[in-house]
């Protein structure tokens, strides 16, 4: 397991075999390879290795190939991740600032408690996608999901902005997740297609985009497309619906003082 | 609604001394006081005193008594007062009942069944004033075993990281929101002073303190309010919160009315909202997910600093602290059933968790049987009340203690346990800019050092006493200890000889 590491500078980007690295062996590499001011980075061979993108706090773009582990992201400040495949669960992690792409699917809770960046997913998320995000002063997270999701999606939310595309249903295929939103007290969902009362959690909404929030979904959509290679028109040609929090504070009468 | 709720206190103006000044009026925070122009008298609403005597202190003549109502139901073990009006509450409100600092009721507190040994003429006694005495302490994971280098006589094993304190006694989690910014400058500068460490709780670090970083204990709880690359950076020590003592396997809800613009720029939510702290992490449903975050963080922090767990002591405390070591947590904290609260639902407070005295007997005890006892120090809290409970908790199996009630007493709390209403009239447990400038950080920092300066003094004297001249040779040692009052069973919990044998 202890095959050598090739990183060799190429172009300006440096390739790492990831190969039989621990976690924390691959971090320190990641570590080094960006403290030398390193833009550009090439994971190959990726097997679950955990917490990718953490305490770099630059804008350098890692690419991965493989399957990176849990925690990709976690509290990350800066980096730009690419997967090629899937990812695992709690990516995007009480994130703060960067951006994750990735070209599969995601497992559960992705994108928990993140305060800042994006997230991208072209394909399905598991459950709890979205949960517990913030927002603050400019810092906005946002998540695109290509796919479809479990349940609890969207679930105590408390800011940012969460897309659900249903890409791979067939014509005229509901979303299945229930308890959407549930417990959510700020931000926003938008998902592509109709959605069912019942699988809405009650501290949930549901309205008609207004103008501000089609121009939200373009960008977001179009960012999307472009990633992906889908048409961002044809996406946003179907109708979409608006989930928001019926109440800034749902927990306001649950105590007697 | 009429409400049924009997005043709690009569508060007595001596007309005799009162010069009208109105000084009690502007300290009273919960508006019992108020000035009468028509009459130009100074009085009192019945019902509105919560007893916290902030008026009684501030009044210049004296003239202000507080005393309990004398109004009494008619005697009953059963249906208590207290039992009577909180269900009068709830028939008024249909909420659950909130309340503030530790569990009141009358629990065994086993520090007053406990009793420490000294030295009689088989050994002598050692004179702090005289002698070195060390209560340094050193929090993080200790080696199995050390090796040197026989060449270069430098140390080959590679030592986790290490937190040195001066004193064993840290000041607990409490959070800037649910107590002001005032309070923690006040303990940031104490502990820096007195060489030990504070603990910001779940609400973000103020930009302003970054500065007692060294001396800081960062916390990530179900929330992650505040938490960012800086923030961990910045600290001697990570925590992670999975519980609390006042209120083990809940969350929290720092009403939108506390999250002032300050508040908001150090938890990194809008103003005014509610911060809702979920009843688990989401990312944590087993002790193989606690090992997750332990080493997210570590990787955050690049294995520079120790990573703390801290725990609610509950019933299986003992099986979960092995599986916590075993996660990798440098240090585990254990907070007991009488551990305060900023805001908790009084039924939790109030029934649920175990004493910190068996928790920790119990869990030093799993860790040794089990060889990982030096995998990570041992902090408690929940109950600490003296330089006493300090130096048997330490008999017990403890490396260190946290302080949080203690400390809010040496600042002018008189736990009158309304911290949840975000009113304290001593400027503690508020965010009201008015309120909290009743906090002087310079004073403030002088009357907890000088409360870890006293308990210092005392715990050498207890160390001198028995005849040993470091915390050291008393961490862990029960044979120091005897019980008084207790039955086998607890002994045996306790793993303490009955007082006399
Ligand atoms: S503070 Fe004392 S003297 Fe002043 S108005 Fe109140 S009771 Fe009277
Ligand atoms: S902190 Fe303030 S409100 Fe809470 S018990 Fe102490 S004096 Fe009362």
């Amino acid at each position: 397991m202890t095959e050598k590491v090739h990183s060799e500078k190429t172009s300006s980007v440096v390739k790492i075999d990831a190969y039989g690295l621990s976690h924390r062996e691959l971090n320190e590499k990641l570590r080094e390879v960006v403290s030398n001011g390193t833009q550009k980075i090439e994971l190959r061979n990726v097997y679950g290795q955990r917490y990718i993108g953490t305490d770099l706090n630059k804008a350098v773009e890692i690419e991965i190939f493989g399957v990176p582990g849990n925690d990709l992201g976690a509290f990350m400040d800066g980096p730009r991740i690419i997967v090629r495949g899937n990812a695992q669960d709690g990516c995007g992690n009480t994130m703060n600032n960067g951006e994750i792409i990735i070209h599969g699917h995601a497992g559960d809770i992705i994108g928990l408690s993140a305060r800042g960046g994006k997230i991208f997913v072209r394909e399905d998320v598991g459950y709890r996608a979205g949960i517990h995000m913030k927002e603050y002063q400019d810092k906005k997270p946002a998540l695109v999901i290509g796919g479809t999701a479990q349940d609890f999606f969207g679930e105590y939310m408390a800011g940012g902005v969460v897309v659900l595309l249903g890409l791979n249903l067939k014509e005229g295929e509901p979303h299945k997740a229930r308890f959407i939103g549930t417990g959510m007290h700020g931000g926003v969902i938008y998902m592509r297609g109709s959605v069912d009362n019942y699988q809405l959690g009650k501290e949930v909404g549901v309205a008609e985009l207004g103008e501000k929030d089609y121009q939200t979904l373009k960008e977001l959509v179009g960012e999307f497309a472009s990633y992906f290679g889908y048409n961002a028109e044809e996406i946003l040609k179907q109708k979409f619906s608006k989930l928001y929090p019926r109440w800034l504070r749902p927990y306001g009468r649950h105590y007697a003082y | 609604m009429k409400t049924y709720l009997p005043p709690k206190f009569i508060v007595e103006r001596d007309p005799e001394r009162c010069i009208q000044c109105q000084v009690c009026v502007n300290q009273c925070s919960f508006e019992n006081h108020y000035y009468d122009a028509e009459d130009d008298v100074v009085r009192s609403h019945e019902g509105k005193c919560v007893g916290c005597h902030r008026c009684v202190m501030f009044c210049p003549t004296g003239a202000l008594t507080v005393r309990r109502n004398p109004l009494d139901y008619r005697e009953n073990y059963n249906w208590r007062s207290e039992v009577i009006e909180d269900i009068i509450k709830q028939a008024e409100t249909g909420g659950v009942l909130l309340t503030g600092m530790g569990n009141d009721k009358g629990y065994r507190i086993y520090w007053d069944h406990l009793v420490l040994n000294a030295s009689q003429v088989t050994n002598p006694s050692i004179d702090p004033l005289r002698e070195p005495m060390e209560l340094t302490t050193y929090l993080g994971r200790k080696p199995d075993k050390v090796e040197i280098d026989p060449n270069t006589m430098s140390l080959k094993t590679r030592v986790a990281p290490q937190v040195k304190i001066d004193v064993p006694i840290m000041f607990a989690a409490m959070s800037y929101g649910a107590v002001s910014i005032n309070v923690h400058e006040s303990l940031a500068r104490a502990a820096a002073e007195a060489g030990t460490l504070w603990n910001t709780g779940e609400g973000g670090l103020h930009p302003k303190l970054y500065k007692y970083g060294a001396n800081t204990i960062v916390q990530v709880a179900s929330g992650r309010f505040g938490v960012h690359q800086e923030y961990l950076d910045t600290a001697a020590v990570v925590e992670i919160k999975i519980g609390q003592g006042a209120k083990p396997g809940i969350g929290g809800h720092l009403p939108g009315e506390k999250v002032s613009a300050e508040v908001s720029m150090t938890r990194m939510i809008p103003k005014g909202t509610d911060a809702l702290s979920p009843f688990p992490h989401h990312d944590i449903y087993s002790i193989e997910d606690l090992a997750q975050l332990v080493h997210a963080l570590k990787e955050a922090t690049n294995y520079t600093k120790p990573i703390s767990v801290k725990i609610a002591a509950v019933h299986n405390s003992a099986a979960i602290a092995s599986g916590m070591v075993r996660a990798g947590a440098d240090i585990i904290v254990l907070d007991g059933l009488r551990g305060s609260t900023g805001a908790a639902p009084k039924v939790t407070r109030d029934n649920v968790g175990i004493p910190i005295e068996l928790a920790l007997a119990s869990v030093d005890s799993r860790l040794r049987q089990e060889g990982i006892r030096n995998w990570a120090s041992l902090v408690i809290s929940g109950g600490i009340r003296c330089s006493g409970d300090v130096a048997k908790a330490i008999a017990l199996g403890a490396d260190a203690v946290y302080i949080g009630t203690a400390a809010l007493v040496a600042l002018g709390c008189c736990l009158c346990q309304q911290c949840h209403t975000g009113k304290c009239a001593w400027g503690i447990c508020t965010t009201d800019l008015a309120l909290t400038k009743r906090i002087n950080p310079d004073i403030g920092a002088r009357r907890l050092a000088n409360l870890l300066r006293g308990w210092s003094l005392e715990l050498k004297d207890i160390l001198g006493g028995m005849g040993v001249n470091a915390l050291e040779s008393l961490r862990g040692n029960r044979l120091h200890l005897r019980g008084v009052g207790l039955t086998d069973t607890e002994l045996e919990i306790l793993g303490v000889r009955m007082a006399g044998s």
